[in-house]
């Protein structure tokens, strides 16, 4: 058995997992952060678009403040998030962007004096303040007051990346990419670090360390069709789950976005709509103003995932060999404008579909984009149920987002969570000192041992991988959507339940030496079946419609019954479905529920609505 | 219509004694919109799971999926089959060291290059939470962004002579890490201090300018245009230091 010993084990070297990595090496402490590829090519360099933070610099940002963020975060979740997270959230914001400008992110920043900027497809101009000058600028993104993103052209994700893994090589964080967590090392009260695979040479390693932090991004790889990287398939939700002790916030909560390309699932941006591109079907006919008479296109992004699904189920999506999907048609705004100001999109086209978005039309459908969901932690970043285990960024359920989340309020998140529950961290290393259970740790390792042993030899059946996770995907795609009822969900539910078992009785049909791909995917399909039980059961048993969560058979959202927290946990290994548990949805009430003033859709009151909050904003 | 694809991978395991390097070959169907990342995922879930190769993104933006396809290093996830004669070629990327079949270690070789160059900002001052960002003209973070969008796949390391023959080389994307760092007002390096890193042969003058590297950069980076530069520079700061101190310019 190799061993690595370590002060903080950072599962994840994405934007949340080296945040929290220099913090801790900062301090002085050792850390090793795992990821499944190197550092910078983890899912966060993917996010094009920004980060909101309340800096307030740009002409169309002006008067903005943490207050106004947090109220439209709030809104935003729908009244799903814990609005002291939200408040810590929007307060720290600023000042991760400043740090990040510090550690060399080139952001783009305020030119004073007339600029032209765009909205609704129509230019407008708007004047910059020459005392601004130099600072850093923000652009405009959905269900916000104020400009708020901060940007780096079209690559900010990418760019905040490279900072941070700079700085991380700076003070000597070790990084061992090509590694994937399995399972995590605990006595039921402690965690101990985690047993994980070598993606180079397929062995088996233990890591032992006093703090484990769980920053492995989402989980959107359980669905078919998702912008997410091809390796965001929830490897560490499962080590989490499988401990019986941790849960998983609200699984329900998934976000889609409309505009998915076909194939592939890459996203483009939500600019074509807003700069006048519309939607067509099977017979080339504009199907969305029929739907929303006064939005049509522009509504926002999960009712407009609902009416093409809508639309696609009666039949009328275009047939191809990849599925069924809808088009997008940018070709009336012309060359010019699809040059300068869709570029990204154009090369998108270009390169993926081998399409020209200015004389052709773009096949795209509703696709998996974020999990709200994740590994339940309080504001400090300690998961429920095992001491010395901590997450942050999109794996975790810290939650700042309840049902829905909004455009650039997760990047953000990284970042600031990663601050916030960087200290947290440090200030749990510099207490007591834990002890390490070598018995916790060697059966740890054996389990894991005998199950590779297990899967190689068929010992539980040769079911392939593949084509477990086939099911699995389908099943997912007919219950827990973008829409969603009870019949469907509850038949989604039961197959899963013969999913799993197949998951259960997987072999290998190659030999499983070295870094196998299919080991790697036979090792975690049975957890992946897992979460996708515990969305759809818990999409099942909330009987209301709430953010991103829409149930045909409940339209209304329901504050009286349903303002809490879903807590999934998976008991026992051999167990068929998840036990779900509820919390309070927020400790307390800055902003009381109300109106989000989009969206539509009727409200039952709590029975004992809280008193006013104490927000100025 | 639809052509009948003939894909040769190269296939090697190290972890299997029974394994030998060699050629095999596959065929598929074309689709529509066909990619290698499609045609390499068929090909591992429908004729043999045990294929290793490294797709994150599949969208041209991590750098993952670099390999030499048809005899040029590209990203594998960019390359439509559509663009490609019936018969596809695929190898894994020279210099960095083989995980196995089209998969390789580039971690390990960046992190390396990270330490070599120093890839970070140098600076003694410290953050203030309290303060405001210091100011920086638009147009300059933008000519940073401009050297920042390298996605560090490899494909100018695998398709350079110098970093194929000697393995100490740095590389068109080391230096090109170099000339950001030094447009950007934020590290206090002194020229003199990147003499130390790149003033060498293994550095900019072990470069031979046949630009192999900028004519494979799926990001475009003006890699010709930077080196150029730094190479001027270098040449300068190498004359300079051999100057008696009253006449060396500042640096
Ligand atoms: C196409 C796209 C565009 C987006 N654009 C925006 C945007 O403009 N603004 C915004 O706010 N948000 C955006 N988002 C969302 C945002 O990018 C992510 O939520 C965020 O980057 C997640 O960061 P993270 O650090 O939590 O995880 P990631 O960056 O996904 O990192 C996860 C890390 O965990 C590692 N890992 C995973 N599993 C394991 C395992 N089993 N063992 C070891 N390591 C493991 C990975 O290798 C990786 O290093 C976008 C998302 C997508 C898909
Ligand atoms: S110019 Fe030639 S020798 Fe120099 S880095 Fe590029 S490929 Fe290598
Ligand atoms: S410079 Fe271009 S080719 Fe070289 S690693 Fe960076 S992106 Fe790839
Ligand atoms: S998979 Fe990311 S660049 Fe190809």
């Amino acid at each position: 058995m190799q061993i690595f010993q370590t002060d903080l084990l950072c599962i994840g070297a994405g934007l949340a997992g080296e945040r929290v990595a220099i913090e801790a090496a900062g301090s002085g402490f050792s850390v090793v952060c795992l990821s499944l590829v190197p550092a910078r090519r983890s899912h966060s360099s993917a996010a094009q678009g920004g980060m909101q933070a309340a800096l307030g610099n740009s002409a169309m940002g002006e008067g903005d403040s943490p207050d106004v963020h947090f109220n439209d975060t709030v809104k935003g979740s729908d009244w799903g998030c814990d609005q002291e997270v939200a408040r810590i959230f929007v307060e720290n914001a600023p000042i991760a962007m400043r740090q990040m400008a510090f550690w060399g992110v080139p952001w783009n920043r305020v030119v004073p004096g007339e600029q032209t900027y765009y909205k609704g497809g129509k230019p407008f101009t708007a004047v910059e303040k020459t005392e601004n000058e130099g600072l850093i600028h923000s652009r405009s993104f959905g269900g916000t007051a104020k400009w708020r993103t901060c940007y780096t052209s079209d690559g900010t994700g990418h760019s905040v990346l490279f900072a941070l893994d700079n700085r991380a090589a700076q003070l000597g964080v070790d990084i061992h990419d090509k590694t994937e967590v399995v399972a995590l090392i605990h006595d039921g009260e402690t965690c101990m670090g985690a047993i994980a695979r070598c993606l180079k040479t397929g062995e088996l390693r233990a890591y032992l360390a006093r703090a484990t932090l769980i920053a492995s991004g989402g989980f959107g790889r359980i669905y078919r069709a998702s912008t997410n990287a091809v390796i965001n398939d929830g490897g560490a939700h499962i080590a989490a789950l499988d401990t019986g002790i941790v849960p998983i916030g609200n699984p329900e909560a998934i976000q889609f976005h409309p505009t998915g390309i076909v194939p592939t699932d890459i996203l483009v941006t939500e600019g074509c709509r807003g700069d006048g591109g519309i939607l067509l079907d099977v017979n080339q006919y504009r199907f969305m103003p029929d739907y929303e008479p006064e939005k049509a296109e522009l509504a926002s992004r999960d009712v407009v995932s609902r009416r093409m699904t809508e639309h696609m189920r009666k039949g009328l999506g275009v047939k191809s060999a990849y599925g069924d999907h809808l088009w997008l048609d940018i070709r009336h705004l012309g060359a010019h404008h699809i040059n300068t100001n869709l570029r990204e999109v154009k090369d998108i086209c270009e390169t993926f579909l081998g399409v020209d978005p200015i004389t052709q039309l773009v096949p795209v459908r509703p696709t998996q984009h974020y999990c709200m969901a994740g590994v339940r932690t309080n504001k400090d970043g300690a998961v429920y149920g095992l001491k010395g285990l901590f997450s942050a960024g999109e794996a975790a359920c810290w939650d700042m987002h309840g049902f829905n989340r909004l455009g650039g309020n997760s990047l953000s998140e990284t970042v600031v969570a990663g601050m916030v529950v960087g200290a947290k961290v440090v200030e749990f290393l510099q207490g007591a000192d834990s002890v390490i259970k070598m018995s916790a740790v060697r059966d740890a390792f054996a389990k894991q041992q005998q199950r590779v042993t297990n899967l190689i030899d068929g010992v539980n059946g040769r079911e392939n991988a593949f084509a477990v996770r086939e099911e699995m995907h389908d099943a997912l795609v007919k219950g827990a959507g973008i829409f969603r009822n009870g019949k469907d969900l509850a038949e989604s539910v039961e197959t899963l339940k013969g999913t799993l078992a197949r998951a259960r009785r997987v072999g290998l049909a190659s030999n499983g030496i070295g870094a196998n791909p299919e080991l790697a995917l036979a090792l975690k399909i049975e957890g992946m079946v897992k979460l996708a039980l515990c969305v759809t059961q818990a999409a099942l048993m909330r009987t209301e419609s709430r953010g991103a969560h829409t149930r045909e058979d409940f339209p209304d959202r329901n504050d009286r019954d349903w303002l809490n927290r879903t807590l999934a946990y998976w008991n026992k290994d051999g167990d068929e479905l998840p036990t779900l548990k509820y919390e309070t949805a927020t400790p307390s009430f800055e902003l009381p529920p109300g109106e989000r003033g989009y969206g539509g859709g009727k409200i039952i009151p709590m029975d004992t609505p809280p008193k006013t909050g104490k927000n100025k904003a | 219509m639809s052509r009948t694809l003939t894909f040769n991978i190269f296939r090697y395991n190290p972890q299997d004694p029974d394994s030998q390097p060699h050629m095999e070959a596959f065929t598929l169907e074309e689709t529509e919109a066909m990619s290698l990342f499609i045609a390499l995922n068929r090909i591992r879930s429908e004729q043999d799971p045990s294929l290793q190769f490294d797709f994150c993104c599949r969208a041209g933006i991590c750098g993952a999926c670099a390999m030499v396809i048809n005899g040029r290093p590209g990203l594998a996830c960019r390359t439509k089959t559509r663009d490609l004669p019936n018969e596809i070629t695929l190898l894994p990327l020279p210099v960095f060291k083989l995980v196995a079949d089209l998969s390789v270690d580039t971690g390990t070789w960046f992190r390396q290059m990270y330490q070599k160059v120093e890839s970070w900002i140098h600076t003694d001052k410290e953050f203030d939470p309290h303060a405001k960002e210091e100011r920086m003209d638009n147009h300059l973070a933008e000519e940073i962004y401009e050297l920042d969008r390298c996605i560090e796949c490899g494909c100018c390391v695998a398709a350079c002579g110098t970093a194929i023959m000697r393995p100490d080389f740095l590389g068109a994307v080391a230096l090109n890490r170099i000339a950001r760092f030094m447009i950007d007002p934020r590290d206090e390096r002194t020229t003199d201090e990147y003499f130390d890193v790149v003033g060498t042969d293994e550095g900019i003058f072990g470069c031979m300018g046949l630009l192999g590297c900028e004519d494979v950069c799926p990001k475009q980076i003006p890699l010709q245009e930077q080196l150029g530069k730094l190479r001027r520079k270098m040449a300068l700061a190498a004359i300079n230091n051999k100057l008696p101190k009253f006449l060396k310019s500042p640096s």
